[in-house]
Order: C-alpha cells, then sequence, then structure tokens
C-alpha cells in the first residue's frame, strides 16, 4: 500500500484525481504556475531552514551568566533594505505571472482564442442540488438541446490541433439551494455554484475517459456523497449518446416494466422525479428519463450494477446508503418494489 | 530559605478561594483565568479533532454519522478560533502586558473582569446548544444559506450566533482595555517606540479586533435577524445574497488569522532575544512590520473566496495584496533569525518551542504564498491543502508561540519552574506528531481531496495520507496532556523561581514570582527597551544604541 510521494502523485489510474496531472488548458495553465511556485517557495524554505539549522548548530551554548554576553548587534539599516527589497522582487515576478496564468484560465476563451469561432462548443447549465448534480444541456454547436439528465457529465472529446474539431465544453453554474463547488481537478480548477449568482468556467480535452471529483464547497450532511463524474467520449460514441439522451423514456412491452411504471406513476416519486414522455415531472430530484445510461446511482454513490441490486437497495431505504438524504424510504411492498425496479432498470 | 521552610499558615475556606477567583479585577488573575479556560477548551476541542481523524482512518468508515462528523468540525473549528486561540493570547497579554510596561492594573479593571466572564459564557452558550439534541453543523465559517431556517432547523445556529456575539463583546473590550493600558499608563520614560515588543504587538492586535470584530458581530446580528425575525439578508431565495454572508465573514476572518498571530509574533520576538543572549535585531523595522501586517491584512479577505467567480480585476488585487504580506512577515523571520545569529544559544522550553515555531511557520508562510497565487489556488481551495496549511499557521505558529510564552511566563506567574524534562517530551511529540498530522494533509488536497467530508471511497489514493495524519493525531495527543499534567504539578513540585529565571530584561522580572497585586513596590523609571540590562551593564546601557 505504502508508495513514495512522488509515485503517488503521478498515478495514472482512473479515479486520479491529481492537480498535477492536467489533461485540459485550465488545469494546465495552474499546473504550470504551480511549478514555478513550489520552485520558489521551495528554495526560500531550504535557505531559511538552512540558516536556522546552521545558527541552532554553531551557536548553541549552555546558559552560564559567568562566561557574559556576546556582542550586542542592534540592527542594520542596509541590511533590513535588502532582505525587505529581495522578497519584494519575489512577489513582483510572481504577480505577473499570476496575472497571465488568471488571463488563460478566467478569460472568456472565445475572445482570447478567434479560431474557437470554427470549433462546435458544448454548452451545458449545472445546477447544484442538495446532494446531486443537474446538467441542462442547452446546445451544441448551433443545434438547442434543451434536455436534463443529472450526475454523469457526458462531453466529447476534442482535437485541439484542428479549430473545426476543437469541442471546447462551456458550463453555466447555477445553485438551487446552498453553495457548492465544481471540482474535477483534472480538468479544472473550482468555480463555486452560489444561489442567486451565474458562474462560468470552462474545459476542453482531448484525452477521453472517466475524470471524477466531487463538490468540494461544504453544503450540508452529504456533502461527501455529492460526487462528480465527467465522462469524456469519443465524438461519434458522444453523438449517439446525445441521440439516445434527448429522446424520450423507452416505452416497453413487456407486462412486467408496464405493471412497474404504473406502481411508480402512482407513487410519490413523481413528486420528486421526472421521466420524460411520462406524467412524472418532479424537479427537486434527480432526471431519470435514461436512468440506465449511467454508471453511478445516488449520486455517485452506488454503482449502478444493471441487476438492478443496488436500485433495490437504494430505493428500499436510501437513509442507509446515504444517511441524510432527501430521499425518504416509503415503506413500498415488496412486489411494488420489484415492479418500480425493473421499470427504472428498462430506462436505457 | 526556600519555600518549604516557611511556617504554614491556615489555608482560607474553600469559598474564599472561589470569592477571590469569581470577584477579582487583578489583571494576573483574569489573564489566568483566561487561560485556564482556554485549556479546557483545547482539550474539548482536540477531542473532537481526534474523532475525526478516527472517523478518517479508513475509506468509508461508519465511526460517525454524517451529522455527527458535521458538527464535531463546525465545533472544533468554533472552539479553537474563538475559545482557545483569542482567549490565550488575550489572557497572556492581560497578564504580561501591565507587568511589562511598568503598570499597577489595566487601565479598567472592572472592565477587564467583565471580558473574561462574557467571553467564557459566550463558549458555554455555543456549546449548551448540544443539550438541544444538535450542535451547529455549518462550519466554522458557516456560509449562509446554511444558517437560514431552511437548512439549520434546529436552534444550534441560533445559539451559535448568540455565542460569538456575546464573546465578541468580552474581546472588544479587552481591546478596549489593552490600547488604553498601552498608550496611556507606560512606566515613566517609556515612549511608545520603547516599549517591549510583545506589547506592541498586543496594541497592534487589540487596533485589529477593533477593526474586524464589529463587522462579524453585525453579520451575526443578521443571521439571528433572518432566523428569528423573518429577515432576508442571506436567503437569495427571497431577494436576499448568500453571497454577502462570505464577505462579511471573511472581512472580519482574514484579519482574524493575524489576530492570532501576532502576539505570537511578539512572544518569539521577546524569547529569541533572551535566549540567544541578544538583543532584538531591527526593533524599529520589526516595529513597523507588525503595523504593515495589520494594515495590509484588512484588505486581503477575498483570498477565502477566489472560487466564487469574482471579476479579474478583483481576483488579481486580492492576490497581489495577499502576497504583500508575505514582505513585513518575511522581514520578521529574517530578523528572528538574525537575532539568533551570533549569539550563545540557550536551548530551554522556551527557546525550543520558539525553534519550533520558527521552522513550522515558515511552511504556513510558504503554503500561504501558494494559496495567494489565485490560479493555484483555484485548485487548492476548500481541498485538505487548506487544512494542511492553516493548521501550519495556527498550531506552527500561534500555538507553538504560545508554548514558547506560556514556558517563559510560567515561573513568572507561579513562582515555580516547569519541569524541563516534561516540557522536551512535550515539544518533541508535537513537533514530530504535528508535521506527521498535517503534512499528509497537503498531499491529500493535492490528490484532489475537499475538506469536510466525513467519508471518502477506496479508490481514490487517499487512504494512506489520512491514515498518516490520524496516526499523527495519536502522537500529538499525549503531548498536550503532559503539558496540562506539567502546569499543575509544578504547581507544588516545581523548583521555585526567583524573580528572573531566565535573566531575561523586560519589566516583568524586575519584580517577584509571582508579582505582588499592585505589581511594584516602586514604579520604576526607564531609559531604553531593556531596563534590567541597563541596570546589570551600567557601562554599556541600551540608550546608547537606540
Amino acid at each position: 500500500m505504502h508508495r513514495s510521494l512522488l509515485l503517488a502523485l503521478n498515478d495514472v489510474s482512473p479515479q486520479n484525481l491529481s492537480i498535477f496531472d492536467p489533461v485540459s488548458p485550465p488545469a494546465e495553465a495552474i499546473h504550470q504556475l504551480s511549478m514555478l511556485v513550489l520552485a520558489i517557495t521551495g528554495g526560500i524554505f531550504l535557505v531559511v531552514e538552512g540558516i536556522l539549522i546552521y545558527s541552532l548548530v554553531r551557536f548553541r551554548s549552555p546558559h552560564n551568566p559567568r562566561n557574559g554576553e556576546p556582542p550586542q548587534v542592534y540592527g542594520s539599516q542596509p541590511i533590513e533594505i535588502a532582505w525587505t527589497a529581495a522578497p519584494a522582487l519575489i512577489v513582483f515576478v510572481l504577480a505577473l505571472v499570476i496575472v497571465r496564468t488568471e488571463w488563460e484560465v478566467r478569460g472568456d476563451p472565445e475572445k482570447l482564442q478567434p479560431e474557437l469561432k470554427e470549433s462546435k462548443p458544448l454548452r451545458v447549465t449545472a445546477i447544484g442540488h442538495q446532494w446531486w448534480w443537474e446538467y441542462v444541456y442547452e446546445s451544441f454547436g448551433d443545434e438547442k438541446l434543451d434536455f436534463l439528465t443529472a450526475n454523469e457529465l457526458h462531453v466529447p472529446a476534442s482535437n485541439r490541433q484542428v479549430p473545426s474539431e476543437r469541442r471546447p465544453v462551456y458550463l453555466t453554474l447555477k445553485s438551487a439551494d446552498v453553495n457548492h463547488s465544481f471540482w474535477v481537478p483534472r480538468l479544472a480548477g473550482k468555480t463555486d455554484l452560489i444561489p442567486g449568482r451565474t458562474n462560468t468556467m470552462w474545459f476542453e480535452t482531448g484525452q477521453t475517459g472517466v475524470f471524477v471529483g466531487q463538490c468540494a464547497e461544504y453544503c450540508g450532511t452529504q456533502h461527501a456523497n455529492m460526487l462528480l463524474r465527467v465522462s469524456v467520449d469519443p465524438p461519434e460514441q458522444f453523438e449517439k449518446w446525445l441521440d439516445n439522451e434527448r429522446a424520450n423514456a423507452l416505452e416497453s412491452d413487456d407486462a412486467a416494466i408496464r405493471k412497474g411504471k404504473q406502481v411508480f406513476l402512482a407513487q410519490s416519486c413523481v413528486n420528486c422525479h421526472r421521466v420524460a414522455g411520462t406524467s412524472a415531472h418532479g424537479k427537486v430530484g434527480p432526471d431519470l428519463t435514461h436512468l440506465m445510461g449511467r454508471a453511478t446511482l445516488a449520486g455517485g454513490t452506488l454503482d449502478n450494477d444493471r441487476k438492478g441490486e443496488n436500485l433495490r437497495r437504494w430505493i428500499e431505504d436510501p437513509q442507509t446508503i446515504k444517511p441524510g438524504c432527501l430521499m425518504p424510504a416509503f415503506g413500498l411492498s415488496a412486489s411494488d418494489l420489484d415492479g418500480v425496479v425493473r421499470y427504472l432498470s428498462s430506462l436505457e | 530559605m526556600s519555600v518549604a521552610e516557611q511556617p504554614r499558615v491556615e489555608a482560607p475556606p474553600w469559598t474564599a478561594t472561589l470569592n477571590e477567583w469569581t470577584a477579582t479585577v487583578d489583571h494576573k488573575k483574569i489573564g489566568l483565568l483566561y487561560i485556564c479556560m482556554s485549556v479546557v477548551f483545547l482539550v474539548v476541542a482536540g477531542v473532537e479533532a481526534l474523532l475525526m481523524r478516527w472517523q478518517l482512518i479508513v475509506p468509508r468508515n461508519t465511526f460517525l454519522s454524517p451529522q455527527i462528523f458535521n458538527q464535531m468540525f463546525t465545533m472544533h473549528g468554533t472552539t479553537m478560533v474563538f475559545f482557545v486561540g483569542m482567549p490565550i493570547l488575550i489572557g497572556i497579554g492581560n497578564f504580561v502586558v501591565p507587568l511589562q510596561i511598568g503598570a499597577r492594573d489595566m487601565a479598567f479593571p472592572r472592565l477587564n473582569a467583565l471580558g473574561f466572564w462574557v467571553t467564557l459564557f459566550g463558549g458555554l452558550l455555543v456549546y449548551f446548544s448540544f443539550l438541544t439534541g444538535s450542535a451547529p453543523d455549518f462550519g466554522w465559517f458557516a456560509y449562509a444559506p446554511l444558517t437560514e431556517r431552511t437548512f439549520a432547523r434546529g436552534p444550534a445556529a441560533d445559539f451559535w450566533s448568540l455565542g460569538l456575539i456575546v464573546s465578541g463583546i468580552g474581546t472588544v473590550t479587552a481591546a478596549v482595555n489593552f490600547v488604553a493600558t498601552i498608550l496611556g499608563m507606560r512606566a515613566p520614560g517609556m515612549r511608545l517606540w520603547k516599549i517591549p515588543f510583545f506589547s506592541w504587538t498586543i496594541l497592534w492586535t487589540s487596533v485589529q479586533i477593533l477593526l474586524a470584530l464589529p463587522p462579524l458581530t453585525a453579520a451575526l446580528f443578521m443571521v439571528v435577524f433572518d432566523r428569528q425575525l423573518g429577515a432576508h439578508f442571506f436567503d437569495a431565495q427571497t431577494g436576499g445574497s448568500s453571497f454577502l454572508w462570505q464577505h462579511l465573514f471573511w472581512f472580519f476572518g482574514h484579519p482574524e488569522v493575524y489576530i492570532l498571530i501576532l502576539p505570537g509574533f511578539g512572544m518569539i520576538a521577546e524569547v529569541i532575544p533572551v535566549f540567544s543572549r541578544k538583543v532584538l535585531f531591527g526593533y524599529e523595522f520589526m516595529a513597523a512590520a507588525t503595523m504593515a501586517i495589520v494594515f495590509i491584512s484588512m484588505g486581503v479577505w477575498a483570498h477565502h473566496m477566489f472560487c466564487v467567480g469574482m471579476s479579474r480585476t478583483l481576483d488579481l488585487y486580492f492576490a497581489g495584496a495577499s502576497l504583500l504580506v508575505s514582505i513585513p512577515t518575511g522581514i520578521k523571520m529574517f530578523n528572528w533569525l538574525a537575532t539568533m545569529y551570533g549569539g550563545k544559544l540557550w536551548l530551554a522550553s522556551p527557546m525550543l518551542f520558539a525553534c519550533g515555531f520558527l521552522s513550522l511557520f515558515l511552511i504556513g508562510g510558504l503554503t500561504g504564498i501558494m494559496l495567494a497565487a489565485a490560479p493555484f489556488d483555484f485548485q487548492l481551495s476548500d481541498s485538505y491543502f487548506v487544512v494542511g496549511h492553516f493548521h501550519w499557521v495556527l498550531i506552527g505558529g500561534t500555538l507553538f508561540a504560545t508554548f514558547a510564552g506560556l514556558h517563559y511566563w510560567y515561573p513568572k506567574a507561579t513562582g515555580r519552574m516547569l519541569s524541563e524534562r516534561i516540557a522536551r517530551w512535550q515539544f518533541f511529540l508535537l513537533f514530530v506528531g504535528f508535521i506527521v498530522t498535517f503534512g499528509p494533509m497537503h498531499i491529500a488536497g493535492m490528490l484532489g481531496m475537499p475538506r469536510r467530508i466525513y467519508t471518502y471511497d477506496a479508490n481514490r489514493g487517499w487512504d494512506i495520507w489520512n491514515q498518516l495524519a490520524t496516526v499523527g493525531g495519536l502522537i500529538q495527543a499525549p503531548s498536550y496532556l503532559l503539558f496540562v499534567y506539567n502546569i499543575i504539578v509544578s504547581l507544588w513540585k516545581g523548583r521555585p523561581a526567583g524573580d528572573n529565571p531566565w535573566d531575561a530584561w523586560t519589566l516583568e522580572w524586575a519584580t517577584t514570582s509571582p508579582p505582588p497585586p499592585y505589581n511594584f513596590e516602586e514604579i520604576p523609571t526607564v531609559h531604553s527597551r531593556r531596563p534590567l540590562w541597563d541596570l546589570r551593564h551600567p557601562d554599556d546601557p541600551d540608550w546608547q544604541y537606540e
């Protein structure tokens, strides 16, 4: 288990969240700045600790008043000026680099990089809820999308060398209740979601795969389980996902599933959850239209095992899995529970 | 001659002792009361920290429920800042400042007593929330709207706000008292630029308290109005602004950090010269650096808010201003090192803690530079890196300095020496345990671990760093117990101290240990910053060089 610091920081497993392993321009710019800052502070550290340790070794002396006192030095103006000026110079250099990085990270990329006009950007509004993420897909290129999904953000991979194949992702960040913060360390630094404010952030990556993170601003009881998953898909796969996701929920002919759907629609599930194409229009909880398209359940807390076992556990008693979460146990009968699980398991 | 040979006097009844300590207006007794209160709260908040560390030792642990964990970190932070950090520094100031400047008491002795009792009751008020079934669980900076009735349904948020309002009154009275005492009651000959360095930092800490505390009190009243009177200051759904709370809180919260560290700087600037046997190098620059820190640090608060989506201009202003603080802080560091350089370093317990302070506070300062670099902060903010950073500043800085001060002045306060052997064990356990606890937190943060999570998944590479941190906590814990044991047992078992056991040079060492209620039989006249040096070296007094 024990690995050296260096190995741990460079670990490139699927669950890598290291800020030193960036795959998107904002995270890369920050990474560069961080290397410079670490080098400067590391240098200062070595010099000052060195002087301290040298003094401790060289000037240590058991106290004996009869030996007399060392020469008293009251100060020196030139020395004071020197060690005021040196840090001031370092601060000045740092400030210049910070200005540049700030522009790269927080500047509007469409203004700073004219070639992005040829790209096909994905625009998504992310809304933080106590303890899950709502994603409203606004547009992809010139195409309006306007559909909802939850907890797992899918974005296309970008080819950063060819302007027309670039796929930057622009997020608009809002909150439905308290403060949250969107943090997927390998894609970008964090940006808060604050009630009554609208924030923005962006990222763009050529590396496909799943990038994880989690809410970084304390938001109440289940802050720890407000997990983020960003799936960067190859372009064709992303468009396929998009086509599936924007459609209404699948209608099944299977009698058991239809029965389960009736149970679902008759219960109070629909007060909070939405399934597009049915009478379930709830907006308090996550959208379930294509629940089986997701790798996880319960805001990332459970694997979506496809056999419905975790889904069943979750619906049966959410409070043991995510204590304090806003979904109560409804005390469904075993057959109703089977039906609901069967129905939700059909929502590909 | 020793104390043991003196004839025993009949002990006064315990009611008389109780009355003496509760009704006292003597600055020394009030100072000790502050310190005792802080040590008790230190142990309580330490236990809260250990409970959290135990929960985080393995992924998906179920030792604490999320509700309890969230209450623990809220109470730990609130307690450490408001009921340990500030009162222990105010307590040391209370005891030392009048002695150091040659005064018989604080300027307003009864206000002083009020300040202590109000601070204590404020602390108890916050803790009473446990009796209502639930302590506050919104973090020590209590971001709105988590404090609104919608999200904090029980009375815990009311206890929290009222407790801090009440104790805030105590803090402000202490600050008023310090300013009046230091400006108005110095011994003859002690010009403002000749006051001992600790008193100088207490003066500027008080100024900062007066600037920073009232905004917090106002903001807390707004919380109470929101909750009890249906106001909507922080409720975005009805036109308020949760964002406003962040500005109001950090306008207090950042200066608070300097309120907690400046007196520490002062204690270090007393201890290092005495135990290096040299005069403080560059007093004037140190004094000016203190003022610079106070003024600059009033304008850096929003560096806690880089991720809220401020404009680039604001981000850069707050980053630049925050970096500026490092210049006067650096000046202090260099002057301390220059004081040690060429001296005769006597590594008694106060000096050990002072050297611990120098080596650790430096790191806290450097990680502070990383956090001030705004874009870097977009990654580090609200991660475990920040938790590591501010503990490095508040333990490596404030607490090590406080221990240096407590070990330095304990003989003056009690007339007895602390056990050096226990003090050494305490120091090394704390030094090692501290690094093992808070070092790994920086790494966990850079690996993406956010703060304030009650649990985490196993596959994120955070386990080992959390395990180390917990082990470090277990190493630290006995260190605090040793300290409590040492200060209690040495009251009886300690070697008699005499007036001036460290051969120190400021006025508090000119009177007896413990000092009489009136402090000095005759108020001395001073000519320099080191009056006892002048007495001992009449051929080469300090005033020639100042």
